[in-house]
């Protein structure tokens, strides 16, 4: 495939890998902020074949991952009003909340539907007027857009059924909350791709100018993860720290802007609850007044009560970086794929699915 | 979840497009991309495409690569 198989040249993965090995002296340690970067570094086996200098964490880039229990037990609570059809995308389903889960629900007879793309939750609402359609709007900087482009095209088409529970996070913001905590000490950040792809690279500089780590923008085949790493290398041991692209085919300095406009038109940043991290201020998307007529959260009265914690999970250390899923007891025994009991092993970009699937620290 | 791949788009109406991504055509949206032309290559996430990937910064990448790779061990 176009732009992707020429990206998985093993000739040249070999070439990067000796590079690598060669050029790292002092030991560093780099975090891959993104999900879809960790499955990556997982599944073609990238750790394996770093230099012992190189130590590679994964950090709380998936956004079911750091969606906290309360927020996850008001989707479920909307799942529970009668009129309401709830659509998501796939990876929600079997997140366990704090008592039960959309699939749960689901096989009980509350309306579930899973979706592709916010177009098809639009649709479904005007396929059922005297049905009222939530879509969960969960994600990242690349998702946010597209909620936002469904909100202005419900609004155009003067759908009235449609209504979206924005827990949209922002990733700049957490990741200076993780380094002012200061319990994962880093020399090199991967910054996300996609999401770099709408907000461009500019956001990040204040990591390498304010806390001195380099910072390579990756994209998400084996080659741009070595190069990216290759590059992390190079800034260490040259003792610079600067923002670099490496997947400049798909993202430019300043982002999309037309994403950004559309997503500045519907929503405004606000606080939001990251699981194992807390409340970081201005880190999510609220909507709008001008849009509020679209918030869930207005819209129906729900009391999911106080949100537990599953005893011995452990997700929220993983997130920050602190632990691995290795450190976990309930890690491939109480928890699996299967029969999640955290949702670092549910969503497919989850570390805990990562190590579980591919078996790295077995 | 922020997963995004390359489709080929074949033909557009309105704010809509055609793209053709791994032999399967779909239909996806160009409100994030609308400069975006028929023939052109975007990165299509959750239906959106949501950037025309860049054809001559795709081919100067792996020009990088392939010097970074014959480097290989030779310096440092």
């Amino acid at each position: 495939m176009r732009f992707i198989t020429e990206f998985r040249r093993s000739d040249l993965a070999k070439g990067l890998i000796t590079q690598i090995r060669h050029r790292s002296r002092t030991p560093a340690r780099f975090m891959e902020f993104c999900g879809g970067h960790t499955v990556t570094i997982f599944r073609y086996g990238i750790r394996q074949v770093l230099p012992a200098t190189i130590e590679m964490v994964s950090g709380p880039g998936c956004p079911i991952c750091v969606t906290a229990n309360a927020d996850l037990d008001k989707a479920i609570a909307f799942a529970q009003i009668p009129e309401v059809i709830i659509a998501t995308f796939g990876d929600m389903l079997k997140v366990p909340g704090s008592h039960t889960s959309l699939q749960e629900l689901k096989a009980d007879g509350a309306d579930v539907r899973m979706v592709y793309s916010t177009s098809d939750a639009l649709k479904m609402a005007e396929e059922n007027p005297t049905k009222s359609v939530v879509f969960l709007g969960i994600g990242f900087e690349t998702t946010a857009p597209t909620v936002a482009a469904s909100i202005l095209q419900a609004a155009d088409k003067r759908i009235s059924n449609y209504y979206v529970l924005s827990l949209h996070k922002l990733c700049p913001p957490v990741i200076r909350a993780i380094l002012d905590a200061g319990e994962v000490r880093l020399h090199g950040l991967i910054c996300p791709g996609h999401v770099s792809t709408i907000i461009g690279s500019h956001p990040w500089e204040f990591i390498a100018r304010d806390y001195g780590i380099p910072c390579v923008v990756s994209g998400f085949e084996p080659l741009d993860i070595l190069q990216c790493v290759a590059m992390l290398v190079a800034q260490v041991e040259k003792g610079r720290s600067e923002v670099e692209i490496a997947y400049r085919r798909g993202v430019r300095p300043e982002g999309n802007q037309e994403a950004l406009r559309l997503m500045e038109r519907v929503f405004e940043p606000g606080p939001a609850a990251w699981r194992g991290i807390g409340e970081v201020p201005d880190s999510g998307l609220k909507i709008r007044t001008e849009y509020q007529h679209f918030n869930a959260e207005l819209a129906f009265d729900i009391n999911p009560g106080p949100p537990s914690q599953p005893e011995g999970c452990i997700c929220g250390d993983i997130l920050r970086g602190v632990k691995t899923p290795a450190d976990c007891r309930l890690f491939g025994k109480a928890c699996t794929p299967q029969y999640p009991v955290g949702p670092c092993m549910v969503s497919s970009e989850g570390s805990c699915a990562a190590y579980y699937n591919y078996g790295e620290g077995l | 979840m922020c997963l995004a791949i390359p489709a080929l788009i074949k033909s557009i109406e309105d704010k809509e497009a055609e793209a053709e991504i791994g032999g399967i055509t779909r239909r996806i949206s160009l409100w994030l991309t609308p400069e975006a032309q028929a023939g052109d290559y975007v990165l299509v996430h959750t239906g959106y495409a949501i950037d025309v990937l860049d054809q001559e910064e795709a081919e100067e990448t792996l020009r990088l690569i392939e010097e970074m790779a014959a480097l290989g061990g030779e310096e440092g």
